[in-house]
């Protein structure tokens, strides 16, 4: 029994360090103009998919690099949307935003399956698939890959936002974006920069985890979901809230799809967000509302 | 009406801001009709009026925050008319909103490193600097490392003309920094003003608050519904039965 649920808890915190990189995404771009961006799953999908149709074939480019170029390519799509579909439609609200995000996903996604088809990809994991064993629960290499580069990537967005004149600039733009612009701060630029950031990150998880779920034209859907119920566990808007909802959100699935059902996987994490949306819509995390004023 | 002759002790600096026939609108209101006015280098003027008659539209517009309609700004040598306001900063106009706008999750510190956003290279600068604003601003040392959200109207006051001078203005834009501020504030607020000022920043300064603004400044414009009705040396003003009526209240 243990070991049973040592094996949950190890799948639980490798998906919900997934859950955690996307939910961060979704913070920053939150946090950084007011916008839910429910394009956030399409972003790692296309960091998976570009990364296998770039490694495919005898030709193929090594999967560093490939993953590198996804990760690129990525960001110039994050970039892309934020300048040509966010930023024209500045002071609307936020239905209307809300509707042109899932607009722009309706439109990677049909982008995705015209150019990589309809197929479901695997990816190699990237060191080996030699199995650790503690006790009779197995660690793969590349759950380690997946936590250890989340972790990574938490630190490394913390240590920009909190140490770094840039992410300060962000976060000022955030907080007032007439006064960000009298301190010299390229408000437009630095929303760029806000996409470009969360759509590297949304790639980044979309690759970690392509070797261990395979994906899909349509993988970016459930994902995007999830993070968003994630980011709303922890409280829109606070960067730790959205890391401990991920993992606290892929912990709770595990243990439910192995100790109740593995059917209610997905309804475990819709039923958290109700419930959550319900009890304390702020968030485990969230932000006291003075904040935002 | 007191003369157009300007008599002040900058009558032979440079110009550093000429303001053409300036119009601006919100929409389909028009808020400023032909404004056209001039500061020297060295100077503190005041821009009066009630609330309502343009001022902060008029540094809004001048910042870049605001679009024009018609007219030309040219500062510091360099046309700037519609130019976005991250661009006029590097230029040298650092303004200071109404309300004040620090950013209130941020340490005070912080608020103040963003000033120097756009000189962010000169280093040393900025540390000088930093040191310069917290001996003209003792509270703001004490409370360096607090949300700038949970000092009080004063303080964010002292903390946004701070932030401002982090980003080493050749012309200084206040917009009410007198606005809510109880009368001992007020006081202490227009004598760092005129300190500024003394120590070589030229300042433009709008103010409701009309007798306090004009015993600082060098010279006075006056504005109303949008359109300068007179300008003058801010001491020819202050005596001024017109203006004293209008705006002075006695």
């Amino acid at each position: 029994m243990f070991d049973q649920i040592l094996q949950f808890l190890i799948t639980g915190l490798t998906t919900g360090a997934i859950y955690a990189l996307v939910a961060l995404g979704f913070t920053i771009i939150y946090n950084a103009s007011d916008v839910v961006n429910f394009a956030q799953g399409e972003f790692v999908m296309m960091g998976a998919m570009s990364t296998v149709f770039l490694a495919a074939g005898d030709n193929g480019l090594p999967t560093p690099l490939a993953a590198t170029l996804s990760v690129v390519l990525v960001i110039c799509v994050g970039i892309f949307l934020q300048r040509f579909a966010i930023a024209p439609a500045r002071g609307a609200s936020v239905v209307t935003t809300i509707i042109i995000t899932i607009g722009a996903s309706i439109f990677l996604r049909g982008l995705a399956l015209v150019v990589w088809g309809k197929d479901i990809h695997g990816m190699t994991p990237f060191s080996g698939e030699t199995p650790i064993h503690i006790g009779q629960a197995t660690l793969l290499p590349q759950n380690i890959w997946v936590m250890g580069g989340t972790a990574v990537m938490v630190l490394a967005v913390h240590y920009f936002f909190h140490y770094t004149m840039q992410g300060k600039a962000i976060l000022a733009c955030s907080y007032n974006r007439d006064a960000a612009s009298l301190m010299g701060i390229n408000v437009g630029l630095m929303m760029m920069v806000a996409y470009g950031l969360s759509a590297l990150l949304g790639a980044m998880a979309g690759i970690l985890v392509a070797p261990i779920s395979f994906t899909s034209y349509d993988a970016g859907v459930m994902l995007g979901l999830k993070g968003f119920s994630a980011a709303i566990l922890g409280g829109m808007g606070n960067p730790m809230g959205a890391v401990v909802g991920g993992l606290l959100l892929g912990l709770i699935e595990s243990l439910s799809a192995g100790l109740i059902s593995s059917g209610y996987k997905d309804a475990i994490g819709f039923i958290i967000l109700l419930l959550v949306l319900f009890i304390r819509p702020s968030g485990l995390m969230g932000k006291r509302s003075s904040d935002r004023v | 009406m007191p003369s157009e002759s300007l008599t002040s002790s900058h009558a032979n600096s440079e110009t550093l801001l000429t303001v053409a026939n300036l119009s601006s609108r919100y929409g389909p209101v028009e808020v400023l009709y032909d404004v056209s006015l001039e500061i020297k280098t060295g100077e503190l003027v005041a821009i009066v009026g009630a609330n309502g008659a343009g001022k902060t539209t008029l540094l809004r517009t001048l910042s870049g925050l605001h679009r024009s309609q018609a007219g030309a700004i040219t500062f510091a040598d360099r046309d700037i008319t519609n130019s976005s306001a991250h661009s006029t900063v590097h230029a040298g106009m650092c303004h200071v909103p109404e309300g004040r706008q620090v950013f209130a999750p941020l340490s005070v510190d912080d608020n103040l490193r963003l000033g120097a956003y756009a000189l962010r290279k000169e280093s040393q600068w900025v540390e000088a600097e930093m040191e310069n604003v917290y001996s003209l601003f003792p509270i703001l040392k004490e409370k360096y490392q607090q949300e700038a959200g949970t000092l009080s109207g004063g303080q964010q006051q002292m903390l946004a003309i701070g932030r401002a001078l982090l980003g080493r203005p050749k012309l200084l834009l206040l917009d009410e920094p007198s606005m809510g501020l109880a009368p001992l504030l007020v006081e202490d607020i227009f004598r760092i003003i005129r300190e500024l000022n003394a120590k070589g920043v030229t300042i433009l300064l709008v103010e409701q608050n009309a007798r306090m603004a004009l015993a600082v400044a060098d010279r006075g414009y006056v504005l109303e519904t949008g359109r300068i009705i007179t300008s003058a040396p801010a001491k020819e003003l202050l005596n001024d039965e017109a203006v004293r009526k209008a705006y002075l209240g006695y």
